[in-house]
């Protein structure tokens, strides 16, 4: 596959609570202290939407917002990918919880809520646009499997891409069955670098590469990344945090995704 | 796009067990939505159920059992697909197939039965729940890739009721791109108590057989389906010419109600299939029956194509099949083309006044469908639709 040009990477991770601040730790610049992440309102969610909207979309909002407003992008003009291994686990414990009981009362916004793209709709609404978006899960690997989604667009439909790759910590008792244990959204701005926009680096993507996957140095950091499917993410963004060309390898399906920065 | 030869698919639903029983209820407008909830549901409202998924899974996917994926093996077992794939494997190879599949609530019925079990004191759910192979949105991709011993990538697209329909154009561009060099493609989603409880507190539940685009429509009726297709860059088959998509940016659960959405994606398939709107012969309507689509999927069919080009929809046959109407959609194309008629809009008595379009109230026999458009829309406002042509 072609190459892909990155405009911009959000995040929202514990300790790593926007680009800006991640970017230093990441780099290897700055020491990565563990902190909860913020509770900052979405600045581009209407009022009705944001009342309604819940945990796992203004989870997957902090990082799109964050690289909207790292690269400058206009975001009706970009499409999306959505990833997300479970979407919003509180919102399924309480349906299931409710169906578990004699008289079964299910709540309407719970239910529109609970579908896989929410966070996708609440973003298209949010920002007015109408573009192609696809919502996917691949467990554990959703984030390699979005970028290869995103991939997709750009160079076979021509579409700049926002992908916004998230997951929440899912109440009890659905934390034991899924233990998604610190929550995490990463956001990355791609094109075919065809755009008049700056560009953070160029990437190559292969599938199907032998070797281990790409650890991040860092323990606590490593740690971090075993414990949200958006997290393990982090070997590229510490990638993308450097001024290096280099590779990582991201699992991927029972296969590893080699991701080489060449610019 | 070039077109994309489909070179094998099946479907399973309410209707029956693989091309030859959709073509037979299709033909003869028999439905196979019966007056009865789901398990225990008290609910007024008819489905179109599955019938044979008693029967958990044995043997090396045991593991996997959950209604989604009972539904998904019963599927792969129609019209030789498992064989199609053992022979793309050997002809393609198994690095080089990707794996697409749609579905909105995976095996969310494993979680209902967890839940009714758990330990309340200790909040527990129970020892044979397993959270991967069933409550997972990809557990049902899971489940298709290593039934059908495939090592490329693979991904359940989930975006509520588009999301086989996607599948087909995430193929396409995985295709385009040479990420693979087939894929299958597919949708599964199940009865359970989470989608007919939750339409029902949204009012959407229709107490009657589905009616779309009837004055007197009442909303939906829930159905299931797993349907399975093979795309290639060459071979014989249908042909995937088209697919566009669109995002309405307007309600979470109501359709803009001018169609907008919809007009895009239909405008979009037909750019990307380089066709005029005179070489689609049928529109099979996303058709939902409730009050908005029906009337939002008209002023935009009228828009893009006009007041006589044929159209009806299905769910009155089916029900909605939600994550898996995509797939019966375009399964229901390419029936139409290989068959050569028309289904007619099951249930539909009297035309709502206010939907313009040519839906047929009565089956047309009709040799020379060329090309087929057919609609999947979703929560969120996600939009898809396909065209699916004849062999050249």
């Amino acid at each position: 596959m072609k190459p892909l040009t990155v405009h911009a990477v959000g995040c929202c991770l514990p300790g790593l609570d926007g680009w800006a601040a991640a970017k230093p730790v990441l780099a290897g610049q700055a020491s990565y202290v563990h902190d909860e992440i913020g509770t900052a309102a979405s600045e581009l969610l209407p009022p009705n939407e944001r009342r309604r909207s819940t945990a796992s979309v203004r989870l997957a909002f902090r990082a799109a917002e964050d690289a909207v407003k790292n690269a400058a992008l206009k975001p009706a003009d970009w499409a999306t990918v959505f990833a997300s291994s479970d979407a919003d686990t509180a919102i399924i414990n309480r349906i299931v919880t409710a169906l578990a009981e004699p008289q079964r009362v299910v709540s309407p916004t719970d239910f529109h809520n609970c579908v896989h793209n929410a966070a996708a709709g609440y973003w298209s609404i949010g920002v007015g646009c109408r573009l192609p978006s696809t919502t996917l899960s691949a467990w554990d690997e959703s984030f390699a499997a979005g970028l290869l989604e995103a991939a997709t667009l750009v160079h076979a439909d021509g579409l700049p891409v926002l992908l916004v790759v998230y997951d929440m910590v899912p109440p009890e008792p659905l934390l034991s069955a899924r233990p998604i244990t610190r929550p995490g959204a990463v956001a990355l701005a791609l094109s075919d670098g065809a755009m008049a926009m700056p560009a953070l680096a160029r990437i190559e993507l292969t599938l199907g590469v032998r070797g281990d996957e790409t650890p991040c140095k860092d323990q606590a950091l490593d740690a971090l990344r075993q414990t949200n499917p958006a997290a393990r993410a982090l070997p590229l963004l510490a990638l993308l945090a450097g001024e290096a060309a280099g590779t990582v390898r991201l699992p991927a399906i029972g296969e590893l995704l080699e991701v080489r920065r060449v610019a | 796009m070039t077109p994309l030869p489909i070179t094998h698919y099946t479907l399973t639903s309410a209707l029956g067990r693989g091309k030859a029983a959709h073509a037979d209820a299709l033909r003869e407008g028999r439905g196979g939505l019966r007056n009865a909830a789901f398990e225990n549901c008290t609910l007024a409202c008819w489905t179109g159920a599955v019938d044979g998924l008693e029967t958990p899974l044995t043997g090396e996917m045991k593991d996997w059992d959950c209604r989604n994926n009972r539904l998904a093996e019963l599927g792969l077992r129609q019209d030789g697909f498992l064989e199609a794939v053992t022979a793309l494997r050997a002809r393609a190879g198994a690095t080089r197939i990707g794996v697409f599949i749609g579905t909105s609530t995976a095996g969310v019925q494993q979680t209902e039965r967890a839940y009714r079990e758990r330990d309340r004191a200790a909040n527990q759910l129970p020892e044979w729940f397993d959270y991967r192979t069933s409550q997972n949105t990809y557990s049902v991709a899971g489940y298709v890739r290593q039934r059908l011993q495939l090592q490329s990538v693979a991904i359940a697209v989930s975006t509520a009721c588009s999301s086989s329909a996607k599948v087909f154009a995430c193929a396409a561009r995985a295709l385009a791109t040479g990420l693979c060099d087939a894929a299958v493609v597919g949708g599964v989603d199940s009865l359970c108590l989470t989608t007919l409880h939750g339409f029902n507190a949204l009012q959407l539940v229709s107490p009657e057989p589905c009616r779309p685009a009837d004055v007197a429509r009442r909303g939906i009726s829930i159905g299931e389906a797993a349907g399975f297709a093979i795309l290639e860059k060459q071979g014989k088959g249908l042909l995937l010419r088209g697919y566009g998509e669109s995002a309405d940016a307007h309600h979470m659960s109501a359709p803009e109600p001018e169609g907008r959405g919809a007009n895009e994606a239909m405008r979009a398939a037909l750019a990307r299939a380089d066709l005029d709107t005179s070489a689609v012969d049928y529109v099979h309507l996303h058709g939902t029956a409730t009050p908005a689509n029906d009337l939002a999927e008209d002023k935009a069919v009228c828009a893009v194509f006009g007041k006589s080009t044929p159209c009806s929809s299905t769910k009155g046959y089916f029900g909605h099949a939600l994550g898996a109407a995509g797939i019966v959609g375009a399964t229901v194309a390419m029936l139409v083309i290989e068959h050569g008629f028309l289904p007619h809009s099951l249930n539909t008595q009297s035309v709502d006044p206010a939907i313009k379009g040519a839906v047929l109230l009565k089956r047309r026999e009709d040799a020379s469908v060329r090309n087929v458009i057919t609609n999947s829309f979703g929560f969120g406002g996600n939009n898809c639709s396909l065209i699916i042509g004849s062999a050249t």
